[in-house]
């Protein structure tokens, strides 16, 4: 069922304003100044935390509260298997989407 | 491109043409956009589609704050570079010890830009020769792109334990919470970390 134009139109303005302010938020408050020092050592850690979350949550992950497990785990599987071999990351993501997509084909 | 054309295609039919261009245009935020479509196509309204999005961009403000101590410019112009703040752009520009190379990530955003919108666009117009984005594999991108990012990081002993938690806390929140939730709780749970190592 097709939501009605307004609700659609509301939600594009929400999300652009919001989107924006989230955005600007750590840039405008946190730079410019030295950081408190418990954010200085919390940053180097970020990337690792964030990095592998994003791969669960993209492998395993759906639109509800629900484990979803599909051709997506094969794909990555082979992707891990491209990075252990040391190909390039561009070959390593068409590696994962065609092994999906003929997960899926038969 | 591909993931812009993948929304194109699938948000056309719920949002109709002329919004989902438009939000591709002005949002341009594809994590965000597809959970607030998920809301909308379940017969959601708009205050819950927000609410979606805003859960998936929420990533946006420990990724802001990592990248702070790299930018070097007034407050707006530290807002507006923040405004090229895309998962691929932030994880391509990280340089590894908290610092980022943000020509880098502004190069790789302008890059983007074009891409998701003009596969946007090629979605609407295209929709129904393509059918269903999925059987091509695409939602598989995504993941692998990622595990690549994170195996470089990986090389550095202290983000082991990091990225083990990281990933461990979003396999256990993802059927408790909302879509968005797990990857604000890893980095939540590095800044609890950090704080108790004193």
């Amino acid at each position: 069922m097709a939501p009605v134009t307004t609700a659609v139109w509301i939600t594009v303005a929400g999300l652009c304003v919001t989107t924006a302010a989230i955005k600007a938020f750590g840039p405008l408050v946190f730079g410019g100044r030295d950081l408190p020092s418990f954010l200085a050592r919390a940053i180097p850690l970020l990337a690792p935390a964030l990095l592998a979350a994003l791969v669960v949550t993209e492998t395993v992950g759906g639109t509800g509260r629900a484990l979803v497990l599909d051709a997506r785990l094969g794909g990555v599987a082979v992707a891990g298997f491209a990075i252990w071999r040391r190909w390039p990351l561009a070959v390593v993501v068409l590696c994962a989407a065609a092994t999906t997509a003929l997960l899926r084909a038969v | 491109m591909l993931l812009g054309l993948s929304f194109g295609v699938l948000a056309r039919p719920v949002m109709g043409s002329v919004a989902t261009i438009v939000i591709s245009t002005i949002v341009f935020a594809g994590s965000a956009q597809f959970a607030a479509l998920a809301v909308l196509s379940a017969g959601g309204g708009a205050a819950a589609a927000i609410v979606a999005g805003m859960l998936l961009n929420l990533r946006f403000v420990p990724m802001g704050i990592a990248i702070a101590p790299s930018l070097r410019a007034g407050p707006l112009g530290r807002a507006l570079r923040g405004q090229a703040l895309v998962d691929a752009s932030w994880a391509l520009a990280n340089r590894g010890g908290g610092h980022f190379d943000i020509e880098f990530l502004l190069g790789s955003t302008l890059a983007q830009y074009p891409a998701w919108v003009g596969g946007t666009v090629l979605g609407v117009l295209a929709g129904g020769l393509i059918g269903n984005p999925r059987a091509f594999g695409l939602d598989a991108i995504f993941p692998a792109f990622f595990l690549g990012l994170l195996v470089a990081e990986l090389r550095r002993p202290d983000a082991r334990p990091m990225a083990a938690l990281g990933g461990l806390l979003a396999l256990v929140l993802i059927p408790l919470t909302p879509p968005g939730v797990p990857i604000i709780a890893a980095a939540a749970a590095v800044f609890v970390v950090a704080g108790w190592r004193r």
